[in-house]
């Protein structure tokens, strides 16, 4: 910071849909930087030695040289130097909630607001891949054979480590379509499916082989994986995909959601087409959706892209304790998004045809701080009320996939139906075998899986080397 | 992509395959199902598998083209492919030398049954099985079901073939011709109308009864929760607690009515397709 320099105190503002617009489109929202706009941003950065961001990056992106690079146009050399630590930039500087990341410890951000670390990379990412993506080097092939089971974010960052290191991966994916959360959860219109597919399709180009439609447990066990099919290591990046419901009355009347179905439906199977693509979806005139995370913000806004009249976030807490990422809250509001705050259905009521006509909620007030050290809500005896909505998305979270860990020899699992590994490698119980992602922590944030399947990738590479030896 | 190998038409409506998907065949077991998708833009259907050959490394399906997507499938022949086929999802049927079982398949729930009560024969259980359907031409596998049990009673709802009456009546009739301390094990597999009826009938003999669920479904693999009936009072999965649960447990008005959520889209995907399809191809 020696040379003096003028500080813009706020960030270069991107450009984004108009709400009244987007709300009728599943186009995505956010525009991203020009080239103009991006080299602007660039240079508010302070180039700090200390580099305070760098701490808050889970993947340990070198953030002040890629900014530098992207200020002195160097858009190849900045795209470069974040894909040596960054398998999907893409993906996560539109999804990454950066300002508990990155941006939080950004030294401008103390007085101004940080840099838009987020939105650069992103800019960088889609400037490559307006380009055609360049190839990456690939180290000899070491006659090493992994099988990484799912294909999110964990899944796919340890993969691309592990080709890049000439390891034979292989990557069984349940779906259809590999990509995880990223296809069938997050909406088009915060994450473009295209922009997922070119990511992963550069990493087919690795050599990585992604085989779909593969559910591990079924078709075949992880000890088979092992024992038949001779793979050396196992990597386990399933996800928590499992939907927790709320377990009250009325929850199976028709027009009760769990969001994964709603998301799964409209994302993965495209239902926001019906009936040019074959899956429905129905939505009604007034939705309420349960919890108040990242997968609460999408439903709700995905159903008034379905054409709701009305879309509610139903939230036992309060605006503060949201986990959903600040961007999306702003976006949700500006798109008309209702909330009802500390309040939370007890029973759902169906009409004679078993369809939901209302919620029969009670309102909360805040309690004393629970382990997650936020305030625990606590119901206000005979406060019920009726909720009429005709559609009920349930976004209380997920758990961790069962099938694996179920039929998995020899693997602890956790309380939680978690699988336990050693989060400084990502080892489990099981020798050989290793895991990483949500299904380990529970539902978590792209760049925390993808930070797993990096140092999972990296003591996989470790082990097959000391046996080779 | 799978392969279709050979297809069958039993019917105009109901239709066999044998599909390439040897990762399926090696390790599928009676009582399990797949899930596929025809093409591109096309939904994810559940069907059970009817009949696999581990060495052949082939998958039998029998549907019956009851909307858009089947009638799609139905129009692929042999030599064509399926775009996305995955299985074997479910929880295999219990077996186990239980003593004598009735095997019951109505209608396209002839297909299901048959490995079971292939599976049950071979553990030793003295199987008697009834099917039926509406009409004759809608009546398949006669013989392979006779192959596989012991007794077979063939029946007809219209009286088109050997008899007039539904399955649920030769049931009736067998327990009590037979007593109800002489059957260990009702097992039913067909349209919901059908389990339902039979287990109303064991229900008044207090005989176990297994139904194979049929509810609307998206991945197949628990993660979405589509599929899920009450059982027992308790909230499970079709896909991954089931297909197989205790017919008399189930809470079959929430099951009916959930079938029913998207018949309107059903229908009118099924107008738009057909629609189309009168200017060439079809059947
Ligand atoms: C709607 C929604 C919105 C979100 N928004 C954000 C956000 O804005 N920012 C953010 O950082 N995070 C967000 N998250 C969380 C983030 O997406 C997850 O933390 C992340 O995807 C976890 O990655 P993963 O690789 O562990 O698992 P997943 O992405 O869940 O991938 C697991 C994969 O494994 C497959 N699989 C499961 N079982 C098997 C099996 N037996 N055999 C083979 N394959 C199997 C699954 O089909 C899936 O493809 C969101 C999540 C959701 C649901
Ligand atoms: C585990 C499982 C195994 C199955 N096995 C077979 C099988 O072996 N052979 C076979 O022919 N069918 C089977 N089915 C039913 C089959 O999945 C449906 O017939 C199919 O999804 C209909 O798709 P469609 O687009 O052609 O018709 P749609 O347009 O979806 O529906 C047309 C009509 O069929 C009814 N319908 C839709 N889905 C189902 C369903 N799941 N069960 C009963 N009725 C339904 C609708 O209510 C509507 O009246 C199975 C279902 C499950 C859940
Ligand atoms: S902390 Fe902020 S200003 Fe300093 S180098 Fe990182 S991005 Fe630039
Ligand atoms: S079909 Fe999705 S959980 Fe069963």
């Amino acid at each position: 910071m020696a040379e003096k320099k003028e500080i813009i105190p706020k960030k270069h503002p991107m450009p984004v849909q108009d709400p009244r617009e987007r709300i009728r489109n599943f186009n995505e929202v956010a525009l991203g930087y020009d080239e103009e706009t991006a080299v602007a941003e660039a240079k508010r950065c302070l180039q700090c030695k200390k580099e305070p961001c760098r701490q808050g990056c889970p993947v340990e992106v070198d953030i002040p040289a890629f900014i530098r690079m992207v200020a002195e146009r160097d858009f190849e050399g900045a795209i470069k130097k974040i894909k040596e630590k960054n398998a999907l930039p893409a993906v996560c500087g539109r999804v990454c909630p950066q300002e508990n990341q990155c941006e939080k410890y950004c030294t401008l951000g103390k007085k101004h607001e940080p840099v838009a670390i987020g939105r650069l990379e992103r800019f960088c990412a889609d400037w490559e891949l307006a380009r055609g993506v360049f190839p990456q080097e690939v180290a000899p092939p070491t006659g090493f054979k992994v099988a990484v089971v799912g294909s999110g974010p964990a899944g796919l960052t340890c993969a691309a480590d592990l080709a890049k290191l000439g390891h034979k991966v292989t990557v069984f994916e349940a779906l259809h379509v590999p990509g995880g959360v990223l296809m069938y959860g997050i909406p088009e219109f915060r994450l473009p499916k295209r922009v997922v597919q070119a990511e992963i399709d550069n990493l087919r180009n690795l050599g990585v082989e992604i085989v779909t439609n593969a559910v591990v447990g079924k078709f075949a066990t992880v000890d088979e994986l092992m024992e038949e099919e001779g793979y050396d290591a196992v990597f386990i990046g399933t996800g928590a995909g499992l939907p927790y419901f709320m377990n009250i009355p009325g929850e199976n009347s028709c027009g009760v959601y769990s969001a994964n179905e709603f998301l799964t439906r409209v994302n993965l199977m495209k239902a926001y087409l019906f009936p040019a693509w074959d899956t429905p979806i129905k939505v009604g005139r007034k939705v309420a959706v349960i919890g108040g995370g990242n997968v609460a913000m999408d439903a709700a806004r995905t159903a008034l892209r379905l054409g709701a009249e009305e879309s509610w976030i139903v939230y036992r807490r309060t605006e503060k304790e949201m986990p959903a990422r600040h961007e999306e809250v702003e976006n949700a509001k500006e798109e008309g998004i209702k909330f009802a705050f500390l309040t939370n259905p007890v029973r759902i009521l169906a009409d004679e045809h078993g369809w939901v006509k209302g919620m029969e909620c009670l309102r909360y007030e805040l309690g004393e701080p629970d382990e997650s050290g936020r305030r625990r809500p606590v119901p206000i005896p005979g406060s019920e009320f009726i909720m009429e909505v005709d559609t009920v998305v349930v976004a209380i979270g997920q758990a961790p996939n069962p099938l694996v860990p179920r039929t998995t020899r020899g693997l602890e699992i956790g309380k939680k139906g978690n699988i336990v590994a050693d989060p400084a490698t990502g080892a489990t119980s099981k020798p050989g075998v290793f895991a990483g992602g949500d299904v380990v922590t529970g539902a978590a944030t792209v760049i925390l899986a993808m930070g797993a399947g990096r140092i999972a990738a990296r003591s996989i590479h470790a082990y097959l080397m000391s046996k080779k030896a | 992509m799978f392969k279709i190998l050979e297809k069958e038409v039993f019917s105009p409506v109901i239709k066999k395959m044998v599909v390439e998907a040897p990762r399926v065949a090696r390790r599928c077991q009676a009582g399990q199902f797949v899930i596929l998708r025809v093409q591109e833009n096309g939904e994810r259907i559940p069907l059970t598998i009817a009949d696999f050959d581990r060495e052949k490394g082939t998958i039998t399906i029998v549907f019956q083209e009851v909307g858009k997507t089947t009638k799609l499938l139905g129009t692929l022949n042999a030599g064509d492919y399926i775009l996305d086929f995955v299985g074997p999802l479910g929880t295999p049927s219990h077996i186990e030398n239980f003593g004598t079982v009735v095997c019951v398949g109505g209608g396209v729930g002839i297909a299901p049954v048959f490995p079971i009560a292939r599976a049950l024969k071979e553990a030793g259980n003295y199987v008697i099985s009834i099917i039926g359907a509406r009409t004759k031409e809608l009546l398949f596998w006669e013989d392979r079901m006779r192959e596989v049990s012991d007794e077979l009673l063939v029946t007809t709802d219209d009286g088109s073939y050997v008899r007039k009456g539904f399955v649920t009546d030769v049931l009736k009739e067998l327990i009590e011709q037979r007593g109800k301390e002489n059957i260990n094990l009702v097992l039913a597999i067909g349209p919901q109308p059908m389990m339902r009826a039979c287990c109303k009938v064991t229900g008044e003999y207090g005989i176990k009864t297994i139904v194979s669920l049929n509810s609307l479904m998206v991945d197949g693999t628990g993660m979405c929760g589509c599929c899920r009936v009450t059982v027992g009072g308790q909230t499970r999965f079709v896909c991954v607690d089931g297909p197989e649960f205790d017919g008399h447990q189930v809470d079959w008005d929430i099951l009916a009515r959930r079938s029913a959520t998207f018949r309107q889209e059903e229908q009118r995907a099924l107008e738009l397709y057909t629609g189309q399809c009168k200017c060439g191809g079809g059947n």
